[in-house]
């Protein structure tokens, strides 16, 4: 039996989240060894046919290419898995998705007609099936490795869907929305970091984009969240460019923003 | 007919030694002190480490330090956590499982001893609390064998309450805020604080309990000042609800419109169950390695908050909307508790109140629904 093929791809990225792979040192060697690195032009320029049994995208899809591009990489692609918030969300070049482009296209590029920008910048899972999505920005490497792992071993990959405020439980982290008044996204927002800010008392700015939406009515208050951040000092323009970050563009965080700016009118 | 047995006090320097008995007996020592803003449990090394000359001001949402005017250390109510995040940490790793080239697996359990822990600073809510962990983790059919470990040998060390804090509600629940009869306890302390400087009622409730007491810097006391200060503590709680007959509340409570009034509120994010001293739940997870070679079996703290918590194959989240997940916990927590184990889930800590970040009161909640439930009675 061949080991199975990895193929690494990159859309509209800052290349941070194919890096967690490499970040991966102490596992690089046995990970080189269950795995054919078919297509990861970061790691080398080496590349394999495919088809590829598991594919990482990042990025959004961002420009007119991306579309055909992507099409092509899931019909190549047993498993097709992807890392990080541009290419679950939209990243933060989502932003763009709130004013028409060309407003801005000719201010920062001489030449915009070469430009071949789609108008909004969309999730890979707007395009194409995908089999798992990894937060963050950037995604967490040990969590890459458990769904590496587990796609290995066709096994579900242990990737909580709860809230941060679980994380900062588990770690023994005191609240620091309770105890010291600083605003924090966590219990809206999906676990995965291990609750980093808020071990050093910084607020959560919500990387890991919402909680999920279940029918039956699950999902992020992020309504009951308003009068919470604006207790702790944030003004609705404030809380509005809070969840207007990585995954601005994530529905229920889109909502939110919108929910606070309705509340500022 | 026997004379009452006489009363004994110890002062900060008695404390001192009882710490460094503790230490001599090999034990190791958790308590509260002063961290990230916040009275917190942990491992100490003295004495000097507990939190003299703080307290705590709490409200539904709310929690901070406060210096006190005396050199209390054991003057302030219930903080972040609990003392289950030593009796039923959040992460256990139950087996590891390695395959040979051969194919042949091995499983070892991980069934290294505990610490051998003394708990310092009990509060009356919390032993309850472990009272009815006990009862939940170890008195049915299947001991656990993380909590049993730990639980097994715990020298407790009970202070009475003398300084409620704003959502305290242990003598609505009666479990406090002195020690109630037959508890069971190694040593307890009234603390109390005065121009002579700090002084400590002690008594012991066990053989090893009366053992340390013997070799502390004891002298007699009336205990008057404990007993009013604990007295003076019962008048002073931030809350109060009507206990009576919450099995039979919460029953009725199935379509209760109060329900969503709290959804509209609750994040769901769960936190109110993590710092439960009751709440229990766990989820396993299977782990393998990049070989698949070696797998682990963890588990760690769940919550009915969780959407995973209630998802079924195929289906998907049993339990999804806020309403049916806040209801789920306070109706097992209030009422299916009594038919499973025998008592209330809840001690009246207040903890779940004030480290829910948008303030939802239990007292309240229960309030409403009686009121709900009591007008609908009378239509």
């Amino acid at each position: 039996m061949t080991a199975p093929r990895l193929a690494v791809w990159k859309f509209s990225s800052c290349d941070g989240c194919q890096l967690t792979l490499l970040d991966l040192e102490d596992e690089l060697v046995s990970l080189s060894g269950e795995l054919e690195i078919g297509y990861f032009l970061e790691a080398t320029s080496d590349t394999l046919p495919p088809p590829y049994d598991l594919s990482l995208v990042e990025g959004s899809v961002a420009a007119g290419a991306d579309l055909e591009r992507i099409r092509w990489i899931r019909e190549q692609s047993r498993h097709l898995v992807t890392i990080g918030a541009c290419a679950t969300a939209g990243g933060v070049q989502a932003l763009r998705n709130l004013s028409p482009l060309p407003e801005y296209q000719s201010v920062v590029y001489a030449r915009p007609d070469y430009l071949d920008s789609l108008d909004d910048s969309t999730p890979i899972s707007a395009h194409v099936p995908v089999d798992f999505e990894l937060r963050g920005c950037p995604i967490d490497k040990r969590q890459l490795l458990e769904v590496i792992t587990a796609f290995l071993a066709d096994r579900k990959p242990d990737i909580p869907t709860h809230s941060v405020c679980f994380e900062c439980k588990l770690r023994g982290t005191t609240c620091v929305t309770v105890a010291h008044g600083t605003p924090c996204l966590g219990p809206v927002t999906h676990a995965g970091c291990g609750a980093l800010c808020p071990a050093y008392g910084r607020g959560c700015y919500g990387c890991f984009g919402p909680v999920p939406t279940t029918p039956g009515g699950g999902g992020p208050n992020t309504r009951a969240m308003l009068p919470l951040l604006r207790r702790d000092g944030l003004s609705e323009a404030d809380i509005a460019r809070l969840y207007r970050t990585f995954n601005a563009e994530a529905p229920e965080f889109a909502e939110a923003a919108r929910q606070a700016e309705e509340e500022a009118r | 007919m026997n004379a009452p047995a006489p009363l004994a006090e110890i002062d900060e320097s008695g404390l001192a030694a009882l710490f460094d008995a503790l230490v001599r007996r090999g034990r190791t020592v958790v308590g509260p002190t002063v961290k990230d803003d916040a009275i917190v449990l942990a491992e100490l090394g003295s004495a000097a480490e507990l939190p003299h000359g703080w307290g705590v001001e709490t409200e539904p949402g709310g929690y901070r330090l406060r210096p006190r005017t005396d050199r209390a250390a054991f003057a302030h109510s219930a903080g972040p956590q609990s003392w289950k995040t030593f009796l039923h940490p959040p992460r256990a790793r139950l087996w590891q499982a390695d395959r040979a080239s051969d194919g042949t697996v091995t499983v070892r359990e991980d069934d290294a001893p505990a610490p051998r822990y003394a708990f310092l600073g009990v509060r009356p809510c919390d032993l309850r609390a472990i009272a009815v962990q006990d009862r939940v983790l170890t008195a049915g059919a299947y001991r656990d064998p993380v909590y049993g470990r730990r639980r097994d040998g715990v020298f407790l060390i009970v202070v009475e309450c003398t300084e409620p804090g704003g959502v305290c509600f242990c003598t609505s629940m009666g479990t406090g805020p002195g020690l109630p009869e037959g508890s069971a306890f190694d040593l307890a302390l009234t603390e109390t604080a005065g121009p002579g400087g700090l002084s400590y009622l002690i008594r012991a409730g066990s053989p090893e309990g009366s053992e340390l007491l013997a070799e502390l810097p004891a002298r007699p006391t009336d205990g008057v000042r404990a007993r009013a200060a604990v007295a003076g503590a019962a008048g002073r709680m931030g809350r109060e609800v009507d206990a009576s007959d919450l099995r039979a509340l919460m029953a009725g409570t199935m379509t209760a419109e109060r329900w969503n009034q709290v959804a509209d509120r609750c994040l769901t994010c769960g936190n109110c169950t993590m710092v439960c001293p009751t709440c229990f739940c766990t989820t396993t997870e299977e782990t393998t390695d990049l070989t698949g070679d070696h797998a682990e079996r963890w588990r760690r703290w769940d919550s009915c908050f969780d959407l995973d918590f209630s998802h079924l194959h195929g289906v998907g989240p049993v339990r999804s909307s806020a309403r049916s997940r806040y209801r789920q916990w306070l109706t097992h927590k209030l009422g299916t508790w009594y038919d499973q184990f025998g008592s209330s889930g809840c001690v009246g800590c207040g903890r779940c109140i004030a480290w829910c970040p948008v303030g939802i009161d239990i007292t309240e909640e229960v309030t409403a629904l009686r009121a709900e439930s009591g007008a609908a009675g009378a239509r």
